[in-house]
């Protein structure tokens, strides 16, 4: 069983983030927004409740003046493959109502709206809090829907939603590669919205299991650590910092743990 | 048959039991998550045909290029151009949320004419035959009174057909108040035709330069063209090194390699320092300095007496051996590069501070060389002939400016923008009757907000052209809106601070959302309206086609590819446009007597306005919040932090030893009062700013647009940011204000 998921031919996207060039700008967090008609309202300054599939969070170092660092940290959903790639993620095993599956085929969490009906137990169980819930119907300002896309759809009052890796645009990309006779898709061929719009390059997203996408490569740098490693929520998305601290960040740490073995043992 | 309990249990636990085995309760869950979804009022986007169309992006100066993702005709996503010479497919939050000013419900939808009081938001619709014939008559009139000078165009546009139109119609009708909304770029330019007699723009080769000496240029504030910027600090930082001077750690301090607090105001006796350090340890390039530079002996002087590290410490608060060890990696670096500008370069600056700069630059041999600071020539499509100008022209445009730029006083600016108001209130030169304000929206981003208020209010007629229900079109007399950018044809130069001469034509590539009019077709009418000889010099019949004739045969070139640049360019290091010949440390067109020094760089210690012993508050800017024409998109306000705005209140940043000395906590509400204005807020304490030095978010407090837009949220940092005048340029040099921080 766990071979037959962790051949070749299987996919696992995911990305690797370099936090040393990430600017905070939040280009990806809107190029998110507009992609997947992600709704606003008149105030979002109370964070709890303001929708984002990509939130950038702002990190410090905790030192007082003048040796304070600050470090941006882009969080996507974390597509948690679970122990063994098996697709146990927190997720996924608590959902009633299978609105919520590990794509095998891609490792992909998906998130399908007609299904969920806003028992809110995957916003429980994820660690990342990369689940949103809708308490609210979307309003969009008068003509402001005119910029909906067609490729996803408008989530309503009641449902949670959360990144699906722009997956509308995997199945474009694959409709594509089929229409013209092919049964796979280059690399360039299928990237995140947020991606795409980073300035300053800062995210890769490809075929973790790749050697050719450039994920393969870069995940595997003594710098990479992901979120929350000691859950064994096993996620695909690697951040890169040359910054101990923020490698330290990315997880709980006792007070006397020898920081790094302990990361390095995960 | 009697129904027992054992038996009644028995049934209910068999039923429970059956049901269960049924589909019927995960059909139920189905049914009841699609009997609570399925909404009419919920969207369904139409699909259809999947198109990309490339334009330019004309949001802010930055010039970069955008690839639309259309559906049939619905426009859905703004994606940057692959391959593009400035953003190479990267978009800045601005950029990407453009649909939402395509869309908003704050666009004004067709001509209007006020009918309430100014200001009162109450409006009648009006045709366009009407609103030209109105614009007209009215400045038919003020033409015919005799004084043509008293009109007064603020565009938003500094080079291009747009102004070159605007110019224009002011010229034939005889007034010479042209302004623009002023920015760095004008101090650059006014600091590279005072020290090389260069007449062209800025142009920094940053992804060619390893070690960069930023005086608090916000880099990954949106300073320049700010996806490029992001690109290029990558560039630097994977070869060398960037260094940051600012009071504050915003993200460009954040993200480089060094960030070096600063008293704020002070960089220019820095980059002083350094050049001490430089020059008394004979590190400069000699041979640069001896062929291509005059002037050598008294900036050497000014540096050796005045500037040494220790004395500069005092100012700057940079500790001495930092200052030389810096001052010594400058110079031993194989392609160094120093640049200035505050934040996001929304305020000119000090002049001197720029030439302090340059003559660094200077030192290291890099002005007008790889990796340096270059100028390039301004673009030269346009070559319309001369109007013909009748007596009333040339009366009016004898009478000077209304913003004094070009007088004696100042003679080497083209536009004072900031002394506008200044000038009308205070009744020290003629005054305005009719004031065309075009892509612009002063009285949000200009300094000193209550002033330009009073100031407009003394003008009997205002006429906007903004596609927006922005602040000055609610202020406005009557509204010509505009196409919005992606409805229109535009021509657009080279890029803020880009270094090649370039050239792209933004096309429109969705039909206009509302009856709304090209400014360039309705400059082109009203000239036509007016008559005489205002009519003979627009021969055009519309913008497209002054467009087309005035880009000729790179019409068709742009309409396919967008953008062209001229790569082969680069600037002579050799020889300057100067009288002399040569890049001059005293800049002799200012410099008249040998004693003076106000051709010489040096430190003024005037970027900060007010009394001494209070706080210093400076303005930081973030990519998340617009502070020029465009304001801030919903999506952008949905990603500012809540310790930049948190529901109605603007949040400060105050250290946290400054705090406690004035009882602040975290969250805390306080009154901030400075010369200029009050303003309640709210207080964040932040480890990463000096002590003394208050920080608050520009961009914030809009009152026009909606609620979705701002309107209402914090405050406008121009309520409390006054203006300090250059004494060479007129322009804005002030970095900060004093301020009082009391408890609320």
């Amino acid at each position: 069983m766990e071979k037959g998921h962790n051949n070749t031919t299987t996919k696992r996207y995911g990305m690797v983030i370099d936090l040393d060039k990430c600017t905070g700008c939040g280009s990806c967090m809107v190029a998110c927004m507009q992609e997947n008609n992600v709704p606003f309202k008149k105030d979002e300054t109370d964070k709890i409740k303001s929708i984002t599939w990509l939130r950038v969070y702002k990190l410090n170092n905790g030192k007082p003046y003048p040796d304070t660092e600050i470090c941006y940290l882009p969080r996507p959903c974390q597509h948690c493959s679970g122990v063994g790639d098996h697709g146990h993620s927190p997720c996924v095993s608590v959902c009633p109502a299978t609105a919520t599956d590990y794509g095998m085929d891609t490792g992909i969490v998906s998130q399908i709206y007609t299904r969920c009906f806003g028992c809110r137990y995957c916003m429980a169980a994820c660690p990342y809090h990369v689940r949103y819930f809708n308490w609210w119907d979307p309003v969009w300002p008068k003509g402001m829907e005119k910029s909906l896309s067609p490729n996803v759809s408008v989530r309503m009052r009641g449902v949670v939603e959360k990144c699906s890796f722009c997956f509308h645009r995997y199945q474009l990309a694959m409709d594509r590669a089929f229409f013209e006779g092919r049964k796979e898709i280059e690399e360039h061929e299928y990237q995140t919205a947020c991606t795409q719009a980073c300035p300053s390059k800062s995210i890769t997203f490809g075929d973790l299991n790749n050697p050719k996408h450039a994920v393969y490569e870069l995940k595997q740098s003594p710098n990479a650590f992901r979120l929350l490693e000691r859950l064994h929520t096993n996620t695909k998305v690697y951040y890169v910092s040359s910054k101990e601290w923020v490698r330290m960040a990315g997880d709980n740490y006792l007070k006397d743990e020898h920081k790094e073995m302990a990361r390095a043992k995960g | 048959m009697k129904l027992s309990r054992r038996c009644f249990l028995s049934f209910a636990v068999g039923a429970a039991a059956g049901i269960n085995l049924t589909p019927l309760p995960w059909k139920l869950t189905d049914d009841l998550s699609i009997w609570t979804q399925m909404w009419p009022w919920t969207p369904v986007p139409p699909d259809g045909e999947y198109t990309f169309e490339n334009t330019v992006c004309t949001l802010c100066p930055g010039g970069c290029g955008i690839s639309v993702r259309k559906v049939d005709q619905r426009a859905v996503k703004i994606e940057g151009m692959k391959e593009h010479p400035v953003n190479n497919g990267g978009i800045c939050v601005l950029g990407a949320s453009g649909l939402q000013y395509l869309y908003g419900p704050f666009r004004v939808e067709s001509p209007m004419k006020r009918v309430g009081n100014r200001g009162e938001g109450k409006w009648k619709k009006i045709s366009w035959e009407r609103a030209i014939a109105e614009v007209s008559e009215k400045l038919g009139e003020i033409r015919a009174s005799g004084s043509p000078e008293k009109i007064a165009v603020i565009s938003g546009n500094r080079e291009g057909t747009i102004a070159g139109l605007w110019k224009r119609f002011l010229n034939v009708y005889g007034s010479p108040n042209f302004m623009t909304p002023a920015s760095i770029e004008d101090s650059y330019e006014a600091a590279l035709y005072l020290m090389q007699g260069a007449k062209g723009s800025v142009g920094i080769d940053l992804e060619n330069a390893n070690f960069v000496l930023s005086f608090g240029a916000g880099l990954l504030e949106g300073w320049g063209s700010p996806v490029r910027m992001f690109q290029a600090s990558v560039k630097v930082r994977e070869k060398g090194k960037v260094i940051q001077f600012e009071p504050r750690l915003s993200n460009t301090a954040a993200k480089v390699d060094k960030w070096v607090p600063i008293i704020p105001g002070t960089e220019a006796a820095l980059a002083m320092a350094i050049a001490h350090v430089i020059i008394r340890e004979k590190r400069y390039v000699k041979n640069f300095v001896d062929t291509a530079t005059s002037g050598f002996k008294a900036y050497q002087d000014i540096v050796i007496k005045d500037y040494s590290p220790e004395q500069v410490a005092e100012i700057t608060g940079v500790p001495e051996s930092l200052i030389v060890e810096i001052a010594r990696e400058f110079a031993e670096a194989s392609k160094p590069v120093a640049i200035c500008g505050r934040g996001e370069g929304r305020i000119p600056g000090n002049v001197h501070e720029i030439m302090a700069v340059l003559a660094l630059n200077a030192l290291v041999g890099n002005i007008n060389s790889e990796g340096g600071i270059w100028s390039v020539p301004k673009p030269g499509y346009i070559n319309w002939p001369d109007p013909d100008l009748d007596e009333n022209a040339l009366a009016g445009l004898q009478k000077g400016r209304v913003d004094s730029a070009g007088s004696e006083q100042y003679p080497f600016a083209k536009s004072l923008l900031d002394l506008f108001p200044k000038m009308i209130n205070e009744e020290k030169s003629y005054g305005i009757e009719a004031l065309l304000v075009s892509n612009a929206n002063p009285l949000f981003t200009m300094p000193d907000n209550e002033s330009v208020r009073k100031a407009f209010s003394k003008i009997p007629c205002i006429i906007s052209f903004s596609s927006f229900m922005d602040e000055t079109a609610q202020f406005a007399d009557l509204i010509l809106p505009n196409h919005i950018y992606l409805e229109r044809y535009e021509d657009v130069s080279t890029p803020c601070m880009f270094q090649k001469p370039m050239l792209s034509l933004a096309k429109p590539v969705v039909k206009p959302e509302h009856d709304t009019m090209h400014t360039g077709d309705v400059i082109i009418k009203l000239a036509a309206a007016i008559g005489g000889s205002i009519a003979d010099a627009f021969a055009w019949d519309s913008y497209e086609a002054c467009l087309k004739e005035t880009l000729g045969n790179q019409w068709d070139v742009l309409k396919k590819q967008v953008v062209k640049v001229d790569y082969g360019f680069a600037p002579n290091p050799w020889a300057y446009e100067s009288k002399t010949g040569k890049m001059e440390f005293v800049a002799t067109a200012i410099n008249k007597s040998p004693d003076s020094i106000i051709g010489i760089p040096h430190y003024e210690d005037n970027g900060i306005e007010g009394e001494a012993g209070n706080y210093i508050l400076i303005p930081y800017d973030t990519m998340s919040l617009s502070t020029g024409y465009a304001a801030s998109t919903p999506y952008m306000l949905k990603i500012v932090s809540d310790k930049v705005l948190y529901h109605e209140d603007t949040v400060i940043q105050v250290n946290p030893e400054t705090a406690l000395e004035l009882g602040l906590n975290e969250g805390s509400y306080a009154v901030l009062a400075t010369a200029v204005g009050e303003a309640r807020v709210k207080v964040t304490l932040y480890d990463g700013i000096m002590p003394n030095v208050i920080a608050m978010p520009s961009g914030l407090g809009h009152t026009g647009y909606d609620d979705y837009m701002g309107n209402g949220k914090g405050v406008n940092i121009n309520q409390v940011l006054g203006t300090v005048e250059d004494p060479v340029t007129g322009l804005n040099a002030a970095w900060g204000i004093r301020a009082k921080l009391t408890k609320a």
